[in-house]
């Protein structure tokens, strides 16, 4: 009969500890699970990128409800347990719950260090530990304001990072004299700070904190030097302590964390503790490489392999702030017995340092470049002498090894036992071994079976490259990538194929180019209705039911099946009446929230779709028309005021930006298309980071592309200077073509230009005249029957069986 | 009038759904999607995706399956089951086709009500 496994927690330790347990001895253990927090298992390395933005909760959860439901375990959500019973081998929830066990693991973690400081209990003051606190930070983020992080350590400067992404201003206070000082050493530090100063986060180092100030809710922090700070939240984020009372009071051995040998044994031989709650060896740790070989022994111990043991672990950090590389390990301090080797170079803002004693790495800090931490890492861990190799130790494992600067060859001569994914403590060979005996050929298929990459990502180049050495040409990642699982053709080739073959519909394009399935899929008949759309701009009938919802209903669906309105707004600009219109609208329709949008218009959220005709008949009777704000098209063009205005003002940016709106509108395009255009090189409107943008200078206008501000953040490339709006006008149209034409689906501008590269697009829509105008031309062409107001046509009864039910028991049974 | 006492209701003609596409028929017990292959054959799933409750009537629709609008998942409409790597099932009411006319199981609703 299995045995009763009981958990306390359900963190990442205590998840890959079952993961493994559950792949050793799937039927020994009824498991019952108990978790404070009321959700599953979900990768809280990835917080940050949450906070950020960069990822949503979904993106992070490891196991799922159905895992649980799965594996017959027995999960108590929201559940925090409030003692163990060790004689009748009972533990018991704060709700009454009670569960019997034969074997317990207690995976308390840890909770964050709040310095007791006036002030400390106010609201506003947040620790940045589980998604409650992320879900804090966002609420308070929502509104703008202010922020002060207190620690400039590992969590403090992500938390930073990624409450300025979302739109705060923020102010780090740290009490050391440089940053991350516990990893990193003065130098990186200070390279550090100068590149968190560049994202415009202000650093404060030595800075004590004296007391948080305020009268019902958080106002500043005030130091003690007596400089006040203001902030709407404080995140303390000075570091955590183990969470061990529970054990404690059951009477288990218990010193800061609690006490567990090398089987990851408490003082009572039936319990285990792993993760951020025990301490090991005299060492409590925080980072999760740590944690999963803790988990990996008690899962082997558990499923009866009593050799199974942990010996600690030597730990390196990496910070994930995107475009911040830093990797530090081991003991970097200055002493007698030790020798260092440094390099520098300020221009490429790169800084390597090795801590070297009796000829063995004992600490590495990379800062600027970090491919070869990998490999020192492994060289420390090891205790490799490096007396042979080390003049050119420093310059990386390309240069010491002898051979040439070939990044593959550095991957083949690392070992098998090298740490590749220090997330997940995956080794080269574990990876080669699962590419060779379960016969994986994808990147996602290493993920999922090793999990190799599937935390932070930071190392999948590395993967890559163990991939492409052990499948040789069988793997090729920059091989053409299918448009979907229902061909092996990339778009290049689809949209080739459709102009030389003359293919005019997307049964044809199916037939003809010899679909696997019957009637495509959601990946690529969206993409042959838009590369049909936009080859045979006059001939093609648009396919209405192989588009998004979005575009096909002409609003945006909502997480809660509502959808929401955006009337254009030409160059931002409107009167009082549209605004009425506006007003009135959500007035009458009772719209539940009315929001500004940063590409500046008005957000109607939350609207019934049934509304949404009767809506755009009041909208249209003012004069306003769909803001596309749901397709791949033309969204918003951004202006200042300009010389109508502004005293720095070299030119009408706001009429230009009104010109060009009314010249693109309404054109499909392989994904959105924002532009924005600047009054002066001031660039209020923020003309740099956009798909296209222009800032006007005395001299004329300064026409750039290729910008972005979304999952990637990139400054535009500059096309050219032009001296005239009409000419502008010009060749912003032509490159909007030929990305039209080129572009793959779903491909922003900043992607197809990278891809086809910027000589080519100068090339034809700057320095060829003729293939300037020859694009043009096609693109005037397209426009004309691409301007016709989608809403109005709504509003007239297109489409209406979109928008009504096709039959109501509801009003069936009221009739009745 | 009572509808219920036979078990399939007429809903309206096959040709009021656009062909790989959806409408919504609205009911006490929430919204039901009946869905028009490219093949003319029709089905009926409760409008809610098995992950996160979103409305399938919206999703693009291939073969015998319709990708949900808010997160990609797949699902059968034969047996409502999700596809690939998903896990979980959208329950299906029972419709027919005659003579043109699209037949839904009304005793199934009054069914899911008690």
């Amino acid at each position: 009969m299995a045995e009763r496994l009981v958990v306390i927690g359900n963190g990442m330790a205590p998840g890959r500890a079952l993961e493994r347990l559950f792949d050793l001895a799937p039927d020994a253990f009824e498991v019952t699970i108990f978790n404070a927090e009321p959700r599953v298992n979900y990768d809280r390395i990835m917080l940050s990128p949450v906070l950020s933005g960069e990822k949503a909760y979904e993106d992070i959860i490891i196991h799922g409800d159905d895992w649980y439901a799965a594996r017959g375990i027995t999960l108590h959500k929201g559940c925090k347990v409030t003692s163990i019973d060790r004689t009748a081998k009972v533990v018991t929830g704060e709700d009454g719950t009670t569960a019997g066990y034969d074997k317990l693991i207690v995976a308390t973690g840890s909770a964050p260090i709040i310095i007791p400081v006036p002030g400390h209990k106010l609201p506003g003051v947040l620790a940045y530990r589980d998604l409650d606190d992320v879900e804090a930070m966002l609420g308070a983020a929502a509104g703008g304001g202010k922020a002060v992080v207190i620690g400039g350590g590992l969590l403090g400067l992500e938390a930073a990072a990624g409450l300025k992404m979302r739109g705060m201003d923020v102010t780090v206070l740290h009490l050391m004299p440089t940053l991350m000082e516990r990893q990193l050493d003065p130098a990186a530090g200070y390279l550090l700070e100068r590149a968190i100063e560049a994202r415009g986060i202000k650093v404060i180092t030595r800075a004590n904190t004296h007391a948080i100030v305020g009268e019902d809710k958080v106002e500043g922090v005030r130091l003690d030097d007596g400089t006040e700070i203001a902030a709407d939240i404080v995140v303390m984020a000075v570091g955590i302590k183990p969470s061990a009372q529970l054990a404690k009071e059951a009477g288990l051995e218990v010193n800061r964390g609690i006490l567990v040998d090398d089987q990851m044994r408490t003082s009572d031989a039936d319990i285990y503790a792993l993760g951020e709650c025990v301490e090991h060896r005299g060492i409590c740790y925080g980072l999760v490489a740590p944690l999963y070989e803790m988990a990996k022994t008690a899962a082997a111990q558990l499923s009866g392999d009593a050799s199974a043991s942990y010996g600690g672990s030597v730990t390196s950090t990496k910070l994930k702030v995107t475009g911040i590389d830093l990797f530090s390990a081991g003991d970097f301090a200055d002493a007698e017995d030790r020798e260092e080797i440094v390099l520098r170079d300020a221009a490429a803002g790169i800084y390597k340092r090795l801590v070297l004693k009796d000829n063995k790495i004992i600490g590495v800090v990379l800062y600027g470049e970090t491919a070869d931490g990998a490999w020192f890492f492994d060289l420390m861990k090891k205790g490799t002498d490096i007396a042979e190799m080390r003049e050119t130790l420093i310059f990386g494992q390309s240069f010491a090894g002898g051979s040439a600067l070939d990044p593959m060859a550095a991957v083949a001569a690392l070992p098998d036992e090298a740490e590749i994914c220090g997330c997940n403590g995956i080794s080269k060979g574990t990876i080669v071994n699962a590419i060779r005996t379960q016969g994986l050929t994808t990147l996602d298929q290493v993920r999922a079976h090793t999990k190799a990459s599937a935390s932070c990502g930071t190392c999948t180049g590395l993967v890559e490259k163990v991939m492409k050495l052990t499948l040789g040409d069988a793997y090729n990642p920059s091989a053409v990538t299918p448009v979907c699982g229902c061909t092996d053709l990339g778009h290049d080739d689809v949209r080739r194929l459709i102009v030389t073959k003359e293919l005019k519909s997307i049964p044809a394009v199916m037939q003809e180019l010899e679909w696997r399935s019957s009637g495509g899929c959601a990946k690529c008949r969206p993409a042959l209705n838009y590369y049909l759309l936009s080859t045979w701009p006059l001939d093609y009938h648009d396919d209405n039911q192989s588009r998004f919802i979005n575009e096909r209903v002409h609003a945006n669906i909502q997480k809660n099946g509502t959808y929401s309105v955006v009337p254009r707004m030409w160059g931002g600009i409107t009167t009082p009446n549209e605004l009425r219109a506006i007003a009135d609208v959500a007035d009458k329709f009772a719209i539940p929230t009315v929001k500004m949008t940063g590409g500046q218009r008005v957000d109607l959220l939350g609207v019934k779709k049934e509304d949404l005709p009767a809506i755009w008949a009041d909208l249209s009777r003012a004069g306003l028309v769909s803001g596309h704000a749901y397709g791949k098209a033309l969204r918003t063009v951004k202006t200042c005021v300009g010389s109508t205005w502004c005293r720095f003002g070299t030119q009408d940016s706001t009429g230009l930006g009104i010109k060009l709106e009314k010249f693109l509108w309404g054109s499909w395009t392989p994904a959105k298309v924002k532009l924005a255009v600047s009054g002066c090189p001031r660039n209020c409107s923020e003309a740099t980071c956009k798909d296209v943008g222009i800032i006007c200078v005395d001299s004329g206008y300064e026409i750039h592309y290729a910008g972005a501000a979304g999952l990637d953040i990139k400054g535009t490339e500059v096309l050219c200077h032009a001296a005239t709006e009409e000419e502008t006008i010009e060749i912003i149209g032509a490159v909007i073509q030929m990305y039209r034409e080129q572009g793959r689906y779903l491909e922003r501008i900043y992607k197809w230009a990278k891809r086809v590269g910027h000589d080519a697009i100068k090339e034809a829509v700057v320095d060829d005249k003729e293939k300037r105008k020859a694009l043009l031309d096609r693109f005037i062409l397209s426009q004309k029957k691409a301007q016709e107001d989608p809403w109005a046509a709504r509003a007239n009864g297109t489409d209406a069986h979109e928008f009504a039910p096709l039959f109501d028991f509801t009003r069936q049974e009221a009739a009745e | 009038m009572n509808t219920h006492a036979q078990s399939f209701v007429d809903i309206g003609a096959v040709v009021d759904i656009p062909k790989q596409g959806s409408r919504v028929v609205r009911t006490a017990q929430g919204d039901l999607a009946v869905f028009r292959t490219d093949d003319d054959e029709v089905f009926a799933l409760w409008d809610k995706c098995p992950h996160k409750g979103g409305p399938l009537s919206q999703g693009i629709v291939h073969g015998h399956s319709v990708t949900c609008p808010l997160h990609n998942w797949v699902i059968n409409l034969e047996d409502g089951e999700a596809q690939g790597a998903d896990e979980g099932c959208a329950r299906r009411i029972a419709v027919k086709v005659e003579g043109g006319r699209v037949l839904l199981d009304g005793a199934a609703l009054t069914g899911a009500a008690a």
